[in-house]
């Protein structure tokens, strides 16, 4: 759904560009393609880290971890895991729902959500290139605690 | 960023494929899921990434220096950190994708502060995404999350803002705007 949009945008953009101006539309086209093959090798070397951590990592394990009894340990687990996997939202969130149901705790499941959102370790190398090492890693530590934060006020706010 | 030769930039990437394929190697038993993940995120991303490039070619070439300074740039007042946070929510795909938009927008001159506001919108307020989480997780789990999610992005906007010094941000500024060209 989300692709088939992006591809619309810009493809009509495309046209709507290439109608006004030929010469700017060529120009914007080798822009992009030019950036697209700067990041490409990245791009590869996350995409083999991911599928590395997903075939160590199985949906099974994650719910042993991070399930109904595991307290403040399973909390921090879940961050962490949160942060190394990058599980996409359509998958995710079912996941997670589908814990909730069998009995995972909401800390739990709020703090993984959240870190596996806004924490991106294997990305980080990509981040790094954009943001540079100070501003990229400080912004995963702190997305990494504000987890934990958001993690109770979600349970205490779910829970009302 | 550094002129490096082809091979070099590519080093990462042969690493982490050599590594991937030592794994499934070794252990037999998973190959077949590894096989599977890989091809499975290599055309996710081989489908999500050309068309934000793309865009960012246009946007690169049509939104003048000036727009995006007046909309976007320090002077921007409440409108700069708004238009951030609807940029990163309206905006389709995983994470990763936001760094190349972040670069253009700072090469075009929107403010430090601003930038973090879209990437803490685009890592977690993304609207596709929380209609998927209210039927997944529930009503009251996905609104509460929104709800401290922009306390969240705005408190790491600022901490970051003051934690990196005005040097580090120039030099991340300058490396965008060499990005290209």
């Amino acid at each position: 759904m989300d692709t088939i949009f992006l591809y619309g945008i810009a493809l009509l953009l495309f046209i709507l560009s290439f109608a006004a101006d030929r010469q700017k539309t060529k120009k914007a086209f080798s822009k992009g393609l030019k950036a697209l093959e700067g990041i490409l090798p990245q791009f590869i070397a996350v995409v083999a880290l991911i599928a590395i951590m997903l075939s160590l990592l199985e949906p099974q394990t994650i719910s042993r971890f991070i399930g109904s009894d595991s307290g403040p340990l399973g909390v921090i687990l879940a961050g962490l895991i949160g942060s190394i996997t990058l599980i996409p939202g359509f998958v995710a969130f079912p996941l997670a729902g589908e814990l909730l149901k069998n009995g995972a705790g909401t800390l739990q499941i709020a703090t993984f959500v959240s870190a596996l959102m806004m924490v991106g370790v294997i990305t980080l190398p990509v981040e790094i290139s954009y943001f540079g090492k100070r501003a990229a890693v400080l912004r995963n530590l702190l997305a990494l605690a504000f987890s934990f934060a958001a993690a109770f006020f979600i349970a205490w706010a779910a829970g009302i | 960023m550094k002129k490096k030769t082809p091979l070099q930039r590519y080093i990462p990437a042969i690493v982490s494929l050599a590594a991937l394929g030592a794994l499934s190697l070794i252990m037999p038993e998973i190959a077949p899921r590894a096989g599977k993940a890989f091809v499975d995120q290599l055309t996710s991303i081989a489908l999500v990434v050309p068309p934000i490039f793309m865009l960012l070619g246009l946007l690169d070439v049509w939104v003048p220096r000036d727009t995006m300074i007046r909309f976007m740039g320090p002077d921007s007042g409440i409108r700069g950190p708004v238009l951030a946070f609807l940029l990163g929510s309206a905006a389709a795909g995983p994470l990763y994708g936001a760094f190349p938009v972040a670069g253009v927008l700072m090469k075009k001159g929107a403010s430090f502060h601003n930038i973090l506001i879209f990437i803490g919108a685009w890592s977690t307020t993304k609207v596709p995404m929380f209609l998927f989480e209210m039927q997944a997780l529930g009503k009251r789990f996905a609104l509460s999350r929104l709800a401290i999610d922009l306390v969240g992005i705005t408190v790491i906007a600022f901490a970051i803002e003051i934690a990196v010094p005005k040097k580090e941000v120039e030099r991340i500024y300058a490396l965008a705007a060499e990005e290209e060209n």
